[in-house]
């Protein structure tokens, strides 16, 4: 009955959404680059680059949306990396997404320890503040857990929104989808079906690195190695959980994310009954459940992992 | 820009290419090196001599390149058949587990059979582990990178609980670790003064028996062929399924045994540190290596050399020694090109 109660308090709902937030960012960038059908696992090392490089523009002076941007960009610049071997090579994507993961999450440790080597602690910047918005966040409950979350969260509805209509509304997003599934029907239309993966791939890059960016400007105020801690990994379940729709995928981050919430509580109640560390393992296991469920459902886009070569079938 | 296939490429180019993307890499991190205010070609050499310039540091080098050559050649079974074996960080330390549970005082056998056994039971339960997300794999299509990926994370919070909680040994001093094994199951050292244990001769036998595993029998002729078309080997009457359900059994069992060679040859016990990513840098050395189980030894070597030899050149030039992780990463991508080079040439127009 406690664990019912606990739910229904809006403090509960207020953490779910902020923890939701990073896991909607990578989740959305993964499911933009998967429906172009580039399966991207460098998800994990882009997070920590995105959280490292947004950290380290502010702690040098830089000014906290340039710091959005810049961890934006640095995605970007890796999703390019990423889209030069899997699509322009035609490389294993499995392991060249790991390569990319390796390579950012090294890069993001090697460079925060050579700017600050005699850092002991992790040094900390002010990071974007709760913004409650006017007139919607007075409204009783629901206005405290949806209008009074930092500029980030509010970004990631946004760019729920954004994403669903560009790929089901827009011509672009037309083709993204077409070339996930059929890349010679795009390339018989005259488009470019390598264009479309590497901005695709860019694109979805540059958001799961603002989500990294998240954990360190919004959630926490320092960086600290190892810090996006599997999170990566959840979203690429996240993605088949949603069946590749962005509604579904914000669904499942906050179900996801209320679901981490409520075993952090239950772990901080029953005491020593169960060992916390079962506790932390749930994330994963349900994780790998929720794969179990939806796989019958799975609608892979059907070129996913598949090169595409101009003349070869 | 466009891509042609390449015909008849030599072996000599195909096994050049490595060494050549390598030192590529080499080029492109010495960036990093000059940032760090240090002159790469002084850098590198410090490495070479921190890795091999004595004898002990060769010994600590092969040390390090024993639990590589076990985790790289499990990445290599199981990438020939195309299943994507993540989880060798998981299988490391459930072989490890295994090996702790029999080998402190579970049971008492000569160490003539007691190390022969621990491998083996190890082997078992890494190869039971990677069944799971295998038979998720071919009997409902759940995507084994992940759920591979995700095990890791599990088995690790496992470990954690055991070495705080049932399996904590009260004479540790407060340290999370588990007891240490009996005297039987401790792998002798190979030299006096050296912590080079009998764990690296059975790597390299392990390798050459994968080698001729692979080449010699229709086990591993039916695993090359699922992993090079499915569709064909299915349409040739092979049980597809059930080879890449063997392939995950010895991939498994190949990197839980990187975790009894670790346990009984190098810590003797069990801490949540009893490996630095072994599973992980397994995938590096057998995509180094272009899959080839007798290649594993070398590029296990080589990444070996990087890490111990990182870990000098930072102590001396005071630099990171994320360096290494870096390097090697670098190394990876620089590979994969240089694998795409011997197969395609580049036209531009």
């Amino acid at each position: 009955m406690e664990i019912l109660n606990f739910i229904l308090e809006a403090g509960f709902w207020v953490a779910t959404v902020r923890m939701a937030t990073p896991l909607i960012f990578g989740t959305l960038g993964e499911l933009l680059c998967e429906r172009a059908g580039v399966l991207n696992l460098g998800i994990e090392g882009i997070m920590a680059a995105g959280s490292m490089a947004g950290w380290t523009w502010v702690y040098f002076g830089g000014d906290l949306w340039t710091g959005v941007c810049f961890a934006a960009f640095v995605g970007a610049l890796f999703g390019l990396l990423h889209a030069l071997f899997t699509v322009h090579l035609g490389l294993s994507q499995h392991v060249t997404g790991l390569g990319i993961t390796m390579l950012a999450a090294a890069l993001s440790s090697y460079v925060f320890r050579m700017l600050l080597p005699k850092a002991t602690t992790p040094p900390k910047i002010v990071p974007f503040k709760a913004f409650a918005i006017p007139v919607l966040s007075d409204i009783p409950y629901v206005g405290n857990v949806l209008f009074n979350q930092s500029a980030l969260t509010y970004l990631a509805f946004a760019a729920v929104i954004v994403v669903a209509f560009v790929l089901f509304r827009t011509p672009v997003g037309l083709a993204i989808r077409m070339t996930g599934e059929n890349p010679m029907a795009v390339e018989a239309q005259g488009l470019s079906v390598f264009a479309i993966r590497t901005w695709t791939v860019m694109a979805g890059s540059a958001l799961m690195a603002v989500g990294g960016a998240f954990l360190t400007m919004s959630a926490f105020d320092a960086f600290y190695i190892g810090m996006v801690n599997g999170r990566g990994w959840i979203c690429i379940a996240l993605v088949v959980f949603a069946s590749w729709k962005p509604g579904k995928a914000l669904l499942g981050c906050m179900l996801f994310a209320a679901f981490d919430a409520v075993q952090m509580r239950v772990q901080q109640q029953s005491g020593m009954t169960v060992p916390y560390q079962f506790y932390l393992m749930m994330p994963y296991i349900f994780s790998i459940i929720a794969l179990i469920v939806m796989s019958r459902r799975a609608a892979y886009p059907r070129a996913l992992l598949v090169p595409f070569r101009k003349g070869e079938r | 820009m466009r891509m042609e296939p390449r015909e008849n490429v030599s072996v000599a180019v195909r096994a050049l290419a490595p060494l050549i993307a390598v030192a590529a890499a080499m080029a492109v991190c010495s960036v990093l090196l000059l940032w760090g205010g240090a002159s790469p070609l002084e850098g590198w050499a410090l490495m070479l001599k921190g890795a091999l310039g004595s004898r002990f540091a060769i010994t600590e080098t092969l040390t390090r390149a024993t639990p590589l050559i076990f985790t790289g050649l499990a990445a290599a079974v199981a990438f020939r058949a195309k299943l994507w074996n993540i989880g060798g960080e998981g299988q490391f330390y459930m072989g490890a587990v295994l090996a702790t549970w029999l080998g402190t005082g579970a049971l008492s056998l000569p160490p003539y059979l007691m190390i022969p056994f621990l491998f083996l039971a190890g082997a078992a339960g890494g190869g039971l582990l990677l069944l799971a997300p295998t038979l998720l794999k071919t009997r409902l299509q759940v995507d084994e990178v992940v759920t591979t990926l995700l095990l890791n994370f599990v088995v690790l919070l496992f470990v954690n609980w055991l070495v705080f909680g049932p399996w904590k040994d009260p004479m540790a001093m407060g340290w999370p670790q588990a007891a240490p094994v009996v005297d039987s199951a401790v792998l002798p050292q190979l030299f006096a003064k050296s912590r080079l244990h009998l764990g690296f001769v059975f790597a390299v036998l392990f390798a050459a028996a994968t080698w001729w595993f692979m080449r010699s029998t229709v086990w591993g002729f039916e695993i090359r062929a699922v992993g090079a078309s499915p569709k064909a080997s299915r349409f040739a009457g092979m049980p597809v399924n059930a080879v890449t359900v063997r392939t995950a059994l010895l991939s498994g069992g190949l990197a839980a045994m990187a975790g009894v060679s670790e346990l009984c040859g190098v810590k003797g016990y069990l801490t949540l540190d009893l490996s630095p990513g072994f599973g992980y840098s397994g995938i590096v050395v057998a995509m180094l290596a272009a899959l080839h189980p007798l290649g594993v030894i070398a590029s296990a070597v080589f990444v070996a050399v990087v890490y111990i030899g990182a870990d000098s050149m930072s102590r001396a030039i005071n630099i990171s020694n994320y360096i290494a992780d870096v390097t090697t990463a670098v190394c990876l991508l620089a590979v994969l090109f240089s694998m795409f080079l011997t197969k395609y040439r580049i036209r531009w127009r």
